[in-house]
């Protein structure tokens, strides 16, 4: 694809299931679910009743916002954003730019569905009340979709690109990629990529309403997402952020950073809405096409992939998913490479999906392990023919994986496959 | 209300948007909110908003216009709570 090798040498993380990247790490080794009840869903009668989402204390945000930011902070998205992206900055070593001067060379591409639901909600009242006056200064910048990269932006002084990509849930695997291409190409030098999504009934309401959640986990959360299963029954929502400092191997070396992974290359695609893809399901041919150019620009053969971190949600697209990986890389049954997916642990983030998936992957190549699935003991049958079962891990396996494939698909038939390496 | 009273109320109010504190400092009746405290021009919208909460007052636009300097803003409250 380009010229130049680029690296990963920051991580933040804003998961349901930990909030700091060690935390989260032993996490998902442990097969640590942040799936829960929420008791707000009940009350407005969602079918389902549990989502994945981080916790943390108020005080917290003081670390990453002042006074002023923090007045009238009402976008949960905003705060997950600007803690991963703040702490995968420091992780990389970096300083925050104190300066006048904008840092030319080093851009931010944080990508989002939709940003500020609870702020956008509490204007929509006020405006209907005729009060569009008390709004304050503060809407705009809380609910235009890039907030979330001209707040990173804006706090580390950044002078490159910075802007926020949106391709529902393949946007934080599609920001890692345009970062590369964008580094790869000499554009840049260091890129803070990730996603966001935000929290809460009004970003999930309307999936609750296309009958695509589990029902029947209320009362037991942690096993209702169940990706690869006989038994899955629709993806847990959820939500928090992820973050990736990438960079030149030039820069990094320069600087003398740690290097978590290499990145080899990638692709982005579309089934164009034909051929079995729609609004909703993925045109499997541009599966497919999208992986198999991943691996080609990677300079790689299909046989060097250890593992690949899939989609994965949990629905009925899972098997599809898994044909797909077989015939993109020609292997099956015990040729498979391993596989797994975070989403049985935090369910499925949507926009940040992506990132924090990216994240859990790069962990797996840095401190030699591919996390075990849980709730997925009852394999599906369609999945079992493809797939030998100790491919797809129960328990968290000692194992030092070179090349990992990382996958996410998106509504509007949206596909984003990226190709990470262990850095040697 | 003492003009003191409502000097203290106001430096509560702007003191979370202030970005030079040496300015903050040395407040004073001529105080300029933009070059000497350094609040940025679209938080003022929000110190009115503030305002508004604080003394139970509307300000509108004309007055808010005006609320550049703490002079000028302790003269808009004055005017304002005089007509409640």
């Amino acid at each position: 694809m380009g010229n130049r090798r680029v690296v990963i040498t920051g991580l933040g993380i804003v998961s349901p299931n930990g909030t700091i990247v060690s935390e989260f790490m032993s996490s998902i080794q442990k097969g640590k679910s942040g799936i829960r009840f929420i008791e707000n869903l009940k009350q407005l009668k969602f079918s389902c009743q549990i989502a994945g989402y981080p916790i943390y204390s108020n005080s917290y945000l003081n670390n990453y916002f002042n006074s002023i930011q923090l007045k009238g902070l009402n976008a949960s998205g905003m705060e997950y954003g600007v803690i991963s992206g703040i702490d995968a900055w420091k992780d990389a070593g970096l300083e925050i730019n104190q300066s006048n001067i904008p840092l030319w060379d080093a851009g931010v591409i944080f990508g989002t569905g939709i940003l500020g639901v609870d702020k956008f909600r509490e204007a929509i009242h006020k405006v209907d009340e005729g009060k569009v006056r008390r709004l304050g200064s503060n809407t705009v910048i809380q609910t235009m979709a890039s907030g979330i990269s001209a707040f990173l932006g804006g706090m580390l002084g950044c002078g490159n690109i910075v802007t926020t990509n949106s391709s529902a849930c393949s946007t934080g695997t599609e920001a890692i990629l345009m970062a590369y291409d964008r580094i790869t190409n000499g554009k840049a030098e260091i890129i803070l990529a990730g996603s966001t999504s935000d929290s809460g009934p009004y970003v999930w309401g309307g999936f609750d309403a296309m009958r695509i959640l589990p029902y029947k986990y209320n009362d037991n959360p942690t096993e209702a997402s169940r990706p690869m299963s006989a038994t899955a029954s629709g993806f847990v929502p959820g939500s928090g952020a992820g973050a990736l400092v990438i960079e030149s191997l030039e820069s990094a070396q320069k600087r003398g950073a740690t290097i978590y992974a290499e990145i080899l290359g990638g692709h982005v695609n579309s089934g164009g809405q034909r051929n079995g893809g729609s609004m909703t399901a993925p045109n499997s041919e541009a599966v497919i096409q999208c992986i198999t150019e991943a691996i080609r620009n990677s300079n790689i053969n299909a046989e060097q992939i250890d593992a690949i971190n899939g989609h994965l949600t949990a629905t009925s697209k899972d098997s599809l998913e898994i044909q797909n990986w077989c015939t993109a890389l020609n292997r099956k049954g015990d040729d498979f490479p391993y596989i797994n997916s975070l989403k049985s642990l935090v369910g499925h983030c949507l926009a940040a999906s992506g990132s924090i998936e990216s994240v859990a992957t790069v962990l797996q190549l840095k401190e030699n392990f591919i996390f075990g699935n849980i709730n997925c003991e009852d394999l599906h049958p369609d999945i079992a023919t493809l797939v030998g079962r100790h491919k797809i891990p129960t328990d968290t396996l000692d194992y030092s994986p070179n090349i990992i494939a990382k996958a996410s698909f998106g509504f509007g038939d949206v596909n984003a496959c990226v190709i990470f390496k262990k850095y040697s | 209300m003492t003009k003191e009273e409502l000097l203290s109320k106001l430096k509560t109010i702007i003191e979370p948007y202030v970005q030079n504190q040496d300015g903050f400092k040395n407040l004073s009746e001529d105080t300029d909110f933009i070059k000497d405290l350094e609040i940025n021009s679209a938080n003022l919208v929000d110190v009115a908003l503030d305002v508004e909460d604080e003394f139970d007052i509307e300000i509108d636009n004309d007055a808010m216009e005006k609320m550049l300097t703490v002079k000028a803003s302790i003269e808009v409250i004055q005017t304002k709570l005089a007509t409640k």
